[in-house]
């Protein structure tokens, strides 16, 4: 019918973009970068009994310019909210942000003024993870399903093409502080 | 405050050492300690030491009583003053006032009592908007009250008189200056109209008997049911020179908080200000660059008045709110 048919035994066919956001999602570098309790967590998720170096991940980096992950682990007060979004804006693409614990995600038990309610006021979210704080286990989880999105990432015209769509549908679509009544 | 550390740390050394008479004092305030004292002999405030030296020394226990029922009254520094200048006028105030009570709860819980002159400003029931039955959170209960401590009348003892008389020295008006002197858990505080505070604060930092180099802090506190004057600015002054601390305290009404700024006699005073005008919306006028310090620039409000709610900041997420926890809690 196709190619497939008249290849050898032994080779696979893929896609480049495929192929990209396999390697891609093997590849995580973390920054560094630890706000409050839930980074201990982070560092127990780093450290011998969990074991992220057994998916390769075990090494944060220092420097965000060499990193592409941003583990935003703690409450985020106003006064770090510019320093933050700095880390942010100094990592080169492709980047994802996940959110770890409540605090992250919503500003959680901090309902006052001096802590952003939810990190998704200053950087795009790629992924929530709640918990107060969140067992490594469910790090664990919330990174492979981080890695499941990284790999589905499209690449060259297609990731154009993606941006455009999501931004299309973004401005159609009523802002956050809007949409009501859809959390349950 | 670092001089109360020492006289916790070696009780066993002090069993021996109270032996030798020069070193056993009469009871000091609580971590209200002579140099010399705190580091050589190093006798405590806390009720333990105080019955031992009454063992040991008789002519020391009669002293000690002297000074005790003002707790806090003999001030930190180089001149501790004896018996005889004790104020009589300050003992007479307080005289329930027990020596032995050493905890703090107990000291704040007898005041409302044996302070007559206290005044009250305020009684809070409850809490976080609790009211009747129905509470299950186990703060309906709860009063609490919102007071000045008296004002003392020198002689204050000590010190303490020599700075206000060399202020009194210095600025020829100084009743004008210095409308209330309060001493209160061994501190003292001068309460100061604020359009004479750049001068006094001027004169404490160089005169050469003040020497109050080191302004420490500059906190705000808002007093809601102090009508006219419902908002304080507390300067925590330091001389490294004498090793004194003194408090300086200047209220505003809501309605017109201004305030001359120190910074240029205190340059320290400068974010210590621009966080109390964040906090409390308190203006410093003549400060160099008086912006917030903590809270985005654009934000409404000064979120450490009393007026200002707890929490129920929206969350701005898909319709998300969560309650202030003083409307979370009720029942009725």
């Amino acid at each position: 019918m196709g190619l497939e048919e008249k290849l050898p035994s032994g080779v696979l066919l893929t896609t480049i973009e495929n192929l990209f956001g396999y390697m891609r999602s093997a590849a995580f570098w973390p920054a560094t970068f630890g706000l409050a309790c839930c980074a201990i967590e982070m560092m127990t998720y780093g450290a011998p009994r969990y074991d992220s170096g057994r998916w390769g991940q075990e090494v944060f980096r220092a420097s965000p310019r060499q990193a592409d992950l941003m583990i935003v682990a703690g409450r985020v007060s106003q006064k770090m909210a510019p320093v933050l979004r700095q880390i942010y804006d100094q990592m080169p693409n492709p980047k994802w942000v996940l959110a770890m614990g409540v605090c992250a995600s919503t500003g959680g038990m901090f309902n006052n003024y001096a802590i952003v309610q939810g990190v998704d006021h200053i950087v795009p979210v790629d992924m929530y993870l709640p918990g107060c704080p969140p067992r490594p286990e469910m790090l664990i989880d919330a990174m492979f399903k981080l890695r499941d999105k990284v790999r589905h990432t499209p690449i060259g015209l297609d990731a154009i093409e993606a941006a455009q769509d999501q931004e299309q549908r973004q401005l159609e679509a009523p802002s956050l502080i809007e949409q009501k009544g859809l959390l349950r | 405050m670092t001089e109360g550390i020492p006289p916790r740390k070696p009780p066993r050394k002090r069993t021996r050492k109270s032996a030798a008479p020069k070193q056993v004092r009469p009871e000091p305030a609580e971590g209200q300690e002579d140099d010399g004292a705190s580091t050589a002999s190093a006798p405590s405030a806390d009720k333990g030491a105080s019955t031992r030296s009454e063992d040991v020394h008789e002519d020391v226990h009669e002293e000690s009583d002297e000074k005790a029922p003002i707790k806090g009254a003999v001030p930190e520094g180089e001149s501790e003053p004896d018996a005889e200048t004790k104020p009589e006028s300050l003992t007479a105030e307080a005289p329930e006032v027990s020596s032995e009570a050493t905890a703090a709860e107990e000291d704040e819980a007898q005041l409302a009592t044996t302070e007559p002159t206290a005044e009250v400003l305020q009684v809070r029931k409850g809490m976080f908007g609790v009211k009747g039955t129905g509470d299950t959170s186990g703060y309906g209960g709860l009063t609490r009250t919102v007071e000045f401590p008296a004002p003392a009348t020198p002689p204050f003892g000590g010190w303490w008189d020599q700075v206000y008389e060399r202020i009194g020295t210095l600025i020829p008006n100084y009743s004008d200056v210095i409308t209330k002197v309060v001493i209160h858990r061994g501190e003292i505080t001068f309460h100061v109209e604020r359009q004479h505070l750049p001068e006094l604060v001027r004169y404490l930092r160089d005169d050469a008997h003040l020497r109050f180099e080191f302004c420490s802090s500059v906190s705000g506190v808002h007093y809601p049911a102090d009508k006219g004057r419902e908002l304080h600015a507390v300067y925590h002054l330091q001389s490294m020179t004498h090793n004194r601390r003194i408090r300086l305290e200047v209220s505003v009404p809501d309605s017109d908080p201004h305030i001359a700024s120190v910074v240029a006699t205190y340059p320290t005073a400068d974010w210590h200000e621009r966080e109390t005008y964040d906090m409390f919306g308190i203006i410093f006028d003549g400060h160099p660059a008086l912006t917030r310090i903590l809270m985005p620039d654009d934000w409404p409000g000064h979120p450490q008045r009393k007026d200002y709610p707890l929490g129920g900041i929206p969350v701005e997420y898909k319709g998300a709110t969560v309650p202030p926890p003083d409307q979370r809690r009720s029942y009725s």
